[in-house]
């Protein structure tokens, strides 16, 4: 179970909380779980099967770089953040 | 993952060899990219518009074509079909190559002034240029739209008809982008606080103004495969991005990186690369392009000019309770600014409950920003650390000591919310404190000193690595980062450390596209941090490959080789120890070459802040400010050569305070810009600046083996607000536009005189 926090952007999916619990061994299970609890958010956060690439995902205060695939532990806090860009067309 | 090694004692971390590329420069034999020639190599120009904004209704190249010595011309119709409208990765960098390729050559529409239309190829370019005149373009002008506050208006021109954003529904819009952040309870907080400053701020937009134009060679050879000489910071983006724009093969493509003369942020993109490969593919010769200076500051990519408005309250004692900040950042004419940065720099240094942040990215016709050193943080800084010294002077409290009361340490969250791991902002604040700089008294008529800080999140991304061990001893560590900051010494130096060998005994390489692992861009202040990880994880790799060399040598186990300080030793008795330069001539005897590899995709990429102390004395009569002393701290996690840590911190000094004191574009009423030049864009000489102080501070980052958070950004950051603070002790205005150059400080001086209670309003 992990503590996964939800951006400004995306709280309309749900219902204004800024933090929920998700189950997933994995960046893509949590989103998953996500889904389940707030339909349509994982159109949010993936596309083509990966974590979108205006997207970047923090594990623990430390920003993942495995995309879905990158693990997730019980006790982890899990930010979704918009990926940095320095001016990026 | 390796801890950071506090306890370790190094030998050549730390000390300050000469740069193993010095001679080369200073000799004159250094290969920069218009250096290049090539046998039958023909000469390219770049046509552009003299519009900022106009429909492109015909373009007729059949004059050009006439004329002896042009071989070739292209235009957008000659690359590869527009991309689908949306973000996507383009090798390991996120990007629309929809964009991308409109930016290259422009298709229905113009949307700068300097966007580039048709490229030739001649036999020299004299006859190039010629023939750009005889190539005849048919426009119907629009109007165009030069800053935020026009752009986001009602009713305003639209730049890009298909632009949508989810707020914006169906409708077209020049806002491509709306970032909120909430937390806490800002209205709440506000009603708490004793002290509230609210402002909005402008600054300009800027260039990096690297002294080396942008230029590129292309040779495409008849099976489809074509090379690119370049100066540039990434060469696998220029890669990815030049195969997308041409519609072939990242396999086929590749990129050799040349010397380069500064980039800052702004070689990270493409402009030359693939109209060089289109050129070679029509003539089938080598063709070179080299933008003149005009171009570069037309059509490269400079950085964000802004409108920001900040609101923060304090309590009495100090501490800052609540924050609403309003920003939006000019992308240029396509989407893409680095305002997201901005909104996530902006309160990172602090610890503030309540926050609320806006942010918006706005298309204007201006041409595409870039990356500038810390994109969008220092305009950010610029807005929140006068507001903070403002409210510093209200709660009166010393202006640092306010930062210190508010500051991040290892634990507080980030605004954006994760949790900072450790971090050096208030060891950073302290060294200014605690410098004679900050202790020294300030005397005179119209003098003033302000402080500021300043936030970076530094990078990781990947890196590749390989050091080969040679037959003496020595070793040669290449890399793919191309070297804008010295990186070359540092590699280098973290090989001969882990090898146990002296500096001068590693030479390091950066190799092209098919000569090494995929490595991302110069940037983000990652190279020491990433590469750094990747050659240090390669020269462990050397290293145990050699001890097994040295176990075979002995008659011993692997396991049982122990190496330090250059030297490999079996435990217990018998065998006698081998110095690597022994054991490297005996390498084919005992099972040939050794070369040590590593690629990464770094995790563990520390913050790093900065923090600027500046006295200036102000001419009241022509508002011209002369900086009398100046100091740099900042946190470097580890300087592995202190030179090239204090020359990044005192290099993005003096850009913070060209772009604090004197730089912009300066467009007229129809969107041309008329600064066009060095003479009229005013960069700072050595005329304008000051020795600057730079204090190293060290706060390893746990996670690198070495320490290495990563040097190269965070000082440009603070000094706009530092020297704004500055100004407003010397003569009591506060300045909330950038530049703060004589007319516009003269202007804010002379209404206070006339009217005190305009002195905050410019």
């Amino acid at each position: 179970m992990a503590t996964v926090f939800i951006p400004a952007a995306l709280r309309k999916f749900s219902a204004g909380r800024e933090r929920a619990i998700a189950h997933g061994r994995n960046v893509g299970q949590l989103i998953d779980d996500l889904e389940r609890q707030f339909p349509g958010i994982r159109a949010q956060l993936v596309e083509s099967d990966d974590v979108k690439p205006s997207i970047a995902v923090s594990i623990d205060g430390e920003i993942a770089v495995g995309g879905l695939l990158d693990p997730v532990h019980e006790s982890s806090e899990v930010h979704f953040l918009p990926a940095l860009s320095g001016g990026a067309i | 993952m390796a801890e950071s090694t506090e306890i370790q004692k190094f030998k050549v971390v730390g000390t300050r060899p000469i740069r193993p590329d010095g001679i080369d420069k200073v000799t004159g034999r250094a290969r920069y990219g218009a250096d290049y020639a090539f046998p039958g190599m023909l000469h390219g120009k770049v046509l552009r518009s003299p519009h900022a904004h106009a429909r492109i209704k015909s373009i007729d190249i059949a004059k050009a074509l006439k004329l002896p010595g042009i071989k070739a011309i292209v235009t957008a119709a000659d690359l590869a079909p527009l991309p689908e409208n949306k973000t996507e990765a383009v090798g390991e960098a996120a990007m629309n190559p929809r964009y991308l390729s409109l930016n290259i050559l422009a298709r229905e529409k113009v949307l700068y002034d300097g966007h580039a239309i048709a490229a030739v190829a001649a036999t020299s370019p004299h006859i190039a240029e010629e023939a750009l005149r005889l190539i005849e373009v048919e426009y119907e002008v629009l109007p165009p739209v030069m800053t935020v506050e026009r752009a986001m208006e009602p009713g305003a021109p639209i730049l890009i008809p298909e632009l949508r954003n989810p707020e914006s529904g169906d409708n077209p819009t020049n806002v491509a982008m709306h970032l909120p952040v909430k937390k806490g309870d800002p209205d709440a907080g506000f009603k708490s606080a004793d002290f509230i400053v609210e402002r909005e701020f402008h600054t300009a937009m800027v260039h990096q103004g690297y002294i080396e134009p942008h230029n590129a060679v292309g040779i495409y050879n008849s099976d489809g495969h074509a090379t690119i000489y370049c100066s540039t910071q990434g060469s696998f983006d220029v890669r990815s991005m030049s195969a997308k724009v041409l519609g072939i093969e990242v396999g086929k493509l590749k990129v050799v990186p040349a010397e380069i003369g500064g980039g800052f942020g702004g070689k990270t993109t493409i402009y030359l690369e693939p109209l060089s490969v289109l050129l070679s593919q029509k003539t089938g010769h080598p063709v070179k392009l080299v933008m003149s200076r005009s171009e570069v500051l037309r059509a490269s990519g400079p950085t964000s000019g802004s409108t920001i408005r900040v609101k923060m309250g304090a309590t009495r004692d100090g501490k800052i309770v609540a924050a609403k900040v309003w920003m939006a950042y000019e992308a240029g004419a396509f989407p893409g600014s680095p305002v997201t940065a901005g909104a996530m720099t902006i309160l990172a240094p602090y610890v503030i409950e309540n926050v609320q942040i806006d942010a918006y990215d706005v298309v204007v016709n201006r041409p595409k920003t870039a990356a500038y050193r810390a994109p969008g943080a220092t305009n950010a800084a610029f807005a929140a650390e006068t507001v903070i010294d403002e409210l510093a002077e209200k709660c009166g409290i010393d202006p640092l000591e306010m930062r210190i009361r508010n500051a991040a340490h290892e634990g507080t969250p980030h605004p954006f919310g994760p949790p900072y791991k450790r971090i050096g902002f208030v060891e950073t604040c302290e060294a200014i404190r605690n410098s004679a700089h900050y202790k020294s008294k300030l005397t005179g008529a119209n003098r003033g000193r302000g402080v500021a800080a300043g936030f970076w999140f530094n990078a990781g991304m990947q890196s590749s690595a390989t050091v080969n061990i040679h037959t003496d001893g020595t070793a040669s560590v290449v890399t793919g980062s191309p070297d804008i900051g010295g990186s070359r010494a540092s590699m280098a130096m973290i090989a001969a450390e882990v090898l146990g060998l002296a500096f001068e005994d590693v030479r390091p390489l950066v190799a092209d596209t098919d000569s090494i692992g995929h490595t991302d861009v110069t940037g983000g202040s990652r190279v020491t941090f990433a590469t750094g990880m990747a050659v240090y994880q390669a020269a462990q790799d050397a290293v145990n490959q050699l001890k097994e060399r040295a176990a075979k040598l002995m008659d011993k186990k692997p396991a049982e080789i122990e190496f330090h300080d250059g030297v490999f030793a079996a435990t217990g008795n018998g065998a006698k120890p081998m110095k690597i330069k022994e054991l490297a001539g005996r390498l084919a005897r005992a099972g040939g070459p050794v070369t040590g590899r590593a690629n990464v995709n770094a995790r563990g990429a520390a913050p790093a802040f900065a923090a600027t102390c500046v006295d200036v004395e102000v001419d009241p009569d022509t508002g011209k400010v002369q900086i009398l002393r100046c100091t740099v701290a900042q946190d470097a996690g580890r300087a592995i050569h202190p030179s090239y840590v204090e020359g990044q911190m005192q290099g993005g000094t003096a850009q913070g305070i060209g772009w604090a004191l004197n730089e912009e574009y300066v467009y007229d009423a129809k969107g041309v810009l008329r600064n066009t030049g060095l003479l009229d864009y005013r960069m700072p000489t050595c005329l304008d600046l000051p020795a600057i102080d730079a204090i190293i501070v060290e706060v390893p980052n746990p996670t690198h083996p070495l320490g290495v958070r990563g040097v190269g950004e965070v000082s440009i950051v603070p000094p706009p607000a530092a020297l704004a603070n500055a100004i407003y002790r010397a003569v009591g205005v506060r300045m909330t536009e950038l530049p703060m150059s004589p007319p516009r400080l003269l202007k804010a001086i002379l209404a206070a005189r006339h009217e005190p209670r305009l002195a905050a309003v410019n």
